[in-house]
């Protein structure tokens, strides 16, 4: 198991390093930040000061290497714009982005997978076939429309949530958190609910139609030989054998949800990275951008090594390949 | 009286040109501790009779008709919650291919107390404890060990042995074994038709033994029932069919059977095939094969009459 997670992270190396260098090149390539940091004013031997103080005189790979050393040790450099430390600015935005993408992602598991399987077992109901149109309308429609349907009906008309930002935030250490006050639970309703609807009918249609290929299978039919009860063979012996691709698709949206809230968090103007994104781009903030690409990749990195272990968890088959496979080098 | 009383049983598929009757008057009764083989080409409607018996017809699939009685109490048309608790407890299954029959991501072990707890009262404790004798009893060596063990990582006969304690494990009555052996070598098929007999023997467990092998057939049961175009083609005690067929059918089956004992240049075969469930001829269904057919077989249908030893579907057999 050790082993396997350190190959795991060995094989993330590459891709950090692949990662970082297009973040790298995003300084090259996008603006000079001599120009926009010297100003309206200044003379040639400010110019040469300054480049050869940031390092710009040194060749290609010399800089990128310095750019990957200082990103490993969580300097990213400092924001244009903001004038701070990025990994400062990150690092104080980052709470509400997780806390955002986690509520969403828990409430599209907690209404997408029952819902799944209720579709899977009862596949003719009209109540199924109700929920599959609402799930179309969840596929297609775009987020942001979503989100402004919402703030339209529950803020505007009803007064019932607020259209925009946290609400109070309590701090514990580095960590904000609008888990524990009413106007931060208040807030986070409508922005959750437009992240997570995509997630929730996507993982309502696949465990459906995983539900409905298991449900054929020899094992189940054996287990209703053998006299089980519904709620065992639909839960205990169906849901579980439907559990790799979901576990694989939901921790995959679970990255997008963090890297990709840049929408919802703009709808409702969410203090999280994905509107500090946004902000930067406006300016082009290179660091801030740089950062943000690596923070990404950092994202999906360890979602893809907990969906692995997950794996092991939930499909015993995998345990002995592994074993078999380790035996045999 | 029998244990297991099938009167008249008809099962009908609806399709869109119209009603398919697979399975069309079949009654047969199984006596305690009895074994009853049922034979048959693909498609006679062996193994959809135990499916109907245990209630597991896949839909759309249905009893059109006729009474399925368990100790004389009527069982087809139970509740599904009350069938339940018959599957597994007083009517136990065995599947063909046990590669699938067996879900993957639980131990056996955990199969087995499972099904005992669902219909036995039993603690974790004592459940467990009686997995892993379940597992020694099949032939399972180590079987504290053997319990933490998921399917995979037994062979197919292994796990045939597994599904045959899941089968028996709530001490049923009746068990359903349908092509139990199909699917495994040669070299283990007979290793597991003998734990069947032994097992099944030391419980006084009734088994209705589906299979398209006359040799096990021959081997294992004390009655036997042939079926055609899904109806009883003959029914009566293992050796009378086997060695004294009265229906001409059966007589093909048997001749298509290598004896060691008998010296034979090449086997016989039935010209023909079975007729297709939308095809079913006039009078009695196997009449187009059939080498002593005679006009009134082809078009007034036999019921089972008595011949001899056994009984047959057969109108040569008209007193």
């Amino acid at each position: 198991m050790a082993a396997f997670i350190l190959s795991r992270i060995l094989q993330a190396i590459p891709v950090l390093l692949v990662v970082g260098f297009i973040a790298f090149a995003l300084f090259a390539f996008v603006g000079d930040p001599v120009v926009t940091m010297l100003g309206q004013d200044y003379t040639e031997a400010q110019r040469q000061a300054l480049i050869h103080s940031l390092g710009l005189d040194q060749p290609f790979f010399v800089q990128y290497a310095h750019f990957m050393w200082a990103a490993l040790h969580g300097d990213f450099g400092i924001s244009y714009r903001l004038a701070r430390p990025v990994a400062g600015l990150i690092a104080e935005r980052l709470p509400a982005t997780l806390e955002l993408a986690f509520t969403a992602s828990v409430l599209a598991l907690l209404v997408g997978l029952p819902m799944g399987v209720y579709t899977g077992i009862y596949r003719n109901a009209a109540s199924s076939r109700l929920f599959l149109v609402f799930s179309l309308i969840g596929v297609s429609l775009p987020t942001f429309l979503i989100g402004i349907l919402l703030i339209l009906v529950f803020s505007v008309m009803l007064h019932w949530l607020p259209s925009f930002g946290r609400g109070d935030v309590v701090h514990l250490g580095w960590w904000s958190t609008g888990f524990l006050t009413i106007s931060g639970l208040k807030a986070l309703v409508l922005p959750a609910i437009t992240l997570g609807l995509f997630q929730m009918t996507l993982i309502m249609r696949l465990v459906r139609s995983e539900m409905l290929e298991v449900l054929r299978t020899d094992y189940i039919k054996f287990a209703r030989a053998r006299g089980l009860s519904d709620r065992a063979i639909n839960f205990g012996h169906a849901l579980r054998n439907t559990l790799v691709p979901v576990i694989t698709i939901v921790g995959l949206q679970f990255g997008l949800v963090v890297a990709f809230s840049i929408v919802t968090e703009t709808v409702f103007q969410w203090p999280g990275v994905g509107l500090l994104l946004i902000q930067s781009i406006a300016v082009a903030d290179i660091p801030v951008m740089s950062a943000y690409l690596l923070l990404v990749a950092v994202v999906f990195v360890v979602i893809n090594l907990v969906v692995d272990l997950l794996y092991y968890a939930v499909d015993p088959r995998l345990r002995i390949e592994r074993r078999a496979a380790a035996g045999a080098r | 009286m029998a244990l297991l009383d099938v009167e008249e049983l008809k099962v009908e598929f609806p399709t869109r040109r119209g009603v398919l009757r697979a399975i069309d008057g079949v009654s047969f009764g199984i006596e305690p501790g009895e074994v009853l083989g049922v034979v048959g080409e693909s498609g006679a409607g062996k193994s959809l009779t135990g499916a109907a018996i245990i209630g597991l017809l896949e839909p759309p699939g249905r009893i059109a008709g006729g009474r399925v009685l368990l100790d004389g109490k009527r069982i087809d048309n139970l509740p599904p919650a009350r069938m339940r608790e018959i599957r597994g407890r007083q009517i136990g299954a065995i599947f063909q291919d046990p590669l699938t029959t067996l879900d993957p991501v639980y131990p056996v072990g955990r199969q087995l107390t499972e099904t005992m707890q669902t219909h036995l009262k039993l603690s974790d404790a004592d459940a467990r404890r009686r997995a892993v004798a379940w597992l020694e009893r099949v032939g399972i060596p180590a079987g504290a060990q053997r319990v933490n063990a998921y399917p995979h990582e037994f062979s197919g006969g292994m796990r045939q042995r597994v599904v045959i304690a899941l089968a028996l494990c709530a001490e049923p009555r009746l068990v359903i074994a349908d092509e139990p052996t199909t699917a495994l070598d040669v070299s283990i098929q007979a290793q597991i038709i003998e734990l069947l007999k032994s097992l099944t023997r030391d419980h006084g467990t009734s088994v209705m033994l589906v299979t398209h092998d006359m040799g096990v057939i021959a081997e294992t049961a004390d009655r036997v029932a042939v079926m055609y175009a899904g109806r009883i083609a003959e029914i009566g005690p293992v050796r009378a069919v086997v060695k004294q067929p009265a229906h001409p059918y059966t007589e093909g089956l048997m001749g298509s059977i290598p004896w060691i004992e008998r010296k034979v240049e090449r086997l016989r075969q039935i010209d023909g095939a079975m007729p297709r469930l939308n095809a079913i001829p006039p009078g009695c269904a196997f009449n187009p094969r059939c080498p002593h057919v005679f006009d009134r077989c082809r078009v007034e249908r036999p019921d089972l009459l008595d011949a001899g030893a056994t009984r047959a579907a057969c109108w040569l057999h008209d007193a």
